[in-house]
C-alpha cells in the first residue's frame, strides 16, 4: 500500500494504482473533473498511464456554483 | 447581431454575465440563467467529494459548455499562486478553454481585490495563454496596468461583492471606461435593476452579477428584470441622455397659444 493525500485527506491505496483506476474506484470515471498531482496538472489523456507514488498529493476538482 | 459585446474576439448578444452561486438548487440556477439571457456564466472550482456521494449531479450537466460560455473564477483565492493553480485546473476541466475570470482577494471581510497579487497573477496567466477577465478595484491606473498586461476585460467592483450596495463611485468607473480599450464590465455590488441600468448608462460594456439575482425573493423574475435593465441602460447610453440643467426648468409644451392670452 502507498500513502496519498487526496483533497487534503490522507488515504492508503494499493501500490501501482493509476489515476484512472483511482477515479474509477471512487465512482468518478467519466465525470467532468480535473486532477492535479503534486502541483502539476495530470491531463485527462494521461490518467491511464500515470501511476501514483507514495506521498503524492492529489487535488481532484469540479465546477460548482459561484459568482 | 447588432451592437454585440466583443470579448477576446468573440461576440456575445447579451451584456449581462451571471454567476451560478447561492441558488436553491440546479433547477432554479438553470431557470434564472435562462431568464437572464446571459451567455457567459461564471463557475467556481472546488474539490469534489471523493466517492462519498458518486451520484451527485454536476453543475456542467445543467449548464452544458456547448451552450454557455463557462467562465471559471478564482473566488476564494488570496494569492496569485493559488489563483493561477486554480485556473490551470479549470482549463484542464474545460478541455483547454482559455477565457477565465481572475480575482485575487485581499481579505475575507471586504473581499476587496488584492491588486498587487492580481497584477502578478494576470501577468503569469496572460503569458500562459489565458484570456483573462479580471476583477479589480475601481482605480483607473491599475485598470490600465491590467489592460497593458493583456487582460481581455477589466471588471471593477461597483461596491463590495454580495453587498447589493449599487454603484458607489460612478466617477471612477467613468475614468476607467473613458481610458479603456478593452471591455469594462462592472463586477460586484449591483443590488437591483436600476443599479445595472446605471452601470450601463455610464458606458460600461457589461455587468456581471450573482447575488442580486440569486438572493432576490423571486430569483427567476429578478433575472428577467436584470436582462431588461441591462438592455435599457445600454440603449439609453447609445441614445445619449439629455444634458442636466441644474435649476433651470424648460417646458415641454408650447408657451404660445394658451387660451385667454
Amino acid at each position: 500500500m502507498i500513502q496519498l493525500v487526496i483533497n487534503g485527506q490522507a488515504e492508503s491505496v494499493e501500490d501501482g494504482l493509476s489515476v484512472a483506476a483511482l477515479l474509477h474506484a471512487r465512482g468518478l470515471a467519466g465525470k467532468r473533473l480535473a486532477v492535479e498531482r503534486n502541483g502539476e496538472i495530470v491531463p485527462r489523456a494521461r490518467h491511464a498511464e500515470t501511476r501514483l507514488a507514495d506521498g503524492d498529493r492529489l487535488e481532484i476538482v469540479v465546477a460548482v456554483g459561484g459568482g | 447581431m447588432s451592437d454585440p459585446l466583443v470579448i477576446a474576439g468573440k461576440s456575445y448578444a447579451s451584456r449581462l454575465l451571471v454567476g451560478t452561486g447561492k441558488y436553491r438548487d440546479f433547477a432554479e440556477t438553470r431557470e434564472a440563467i435562462e431568464a437572464s439571457g446571459a451567455e457567459i456564466v461564471t463557475v467556481a472550482i472546488r474539490r469534489t467529494n471523493i466517492g462519498q456521494n458518486p451520484g451527485e449531479p454536476n453543475l456542467l450537466d445543467v449548464l452544458p459548455p456547448e451552450r454557455f460560455t463557462i467562465l471559471p473564477n478564482t473566488a476564494g483565492c488570496y494569492s496569485a499562486d493559488d489563483a493561477v493553480r486554480t485556473l490551470r485546473l479549470a482549463r484542464e476541466l474545460l478541455d483547454g478553454h482559455a477565457l477565465v475570470k481572475l480575482e485575487v482577494l485581499g481579505d475575507p471581510t471586504t473581499l476587496f481585490p488584492n491588486m498587487p497579487e492580481t497584477l502578478k497573477a494576470a501577468e503569469t496567466l496572460v503569458k500562459d495563454g489565458f484570456e483573462v477577465m479580471v476583477y479589480c478595484s475601481d482605480d483607473p491606473i491599475q485598470a490600465r496596468m491590467l489592460e497593458d498586461i493583456g487582460c481581455v476585460a477589466v471588471m471593477p467592483l461597483a461596491s463590495l461583492i454580495g453587498s447589493g450596495m449599487g454603484i458607489l463611485n460612478p466617477w471612477n468607473l467613468r475614468l476607467i471606461i473613458d481610458a479603456a480599450k478593452v471591455p469594462v464590465i462592472v463586477d460586484a455590488g449591483v443590488g437591483t435593476a436600476s443599479d445595472a441600468a446605471i452601470a450601463m448608462e455610464l458606458g460600461c460594456d457589461g455587468v456581471l452579477m450573482n447575488t442580486a439575482i440569486a438572493q432576490a425573493r423571486q430569483p427567476v423574475r429578478m433575472a428577467g428584470a436584470m436582462r431588461k435593465a441591462v438592455e435599457a441602460g445600454r440603449e439609453a447610453f447609445l441614445a445619449g441622455r439629455m444634458p442636466r440643467k441644474l435649476y433651470s426648468a424648460d417646458p415641454s409644451s408650447p408657451q404660445s397659444g394658451l387660451i385667454g392670452s
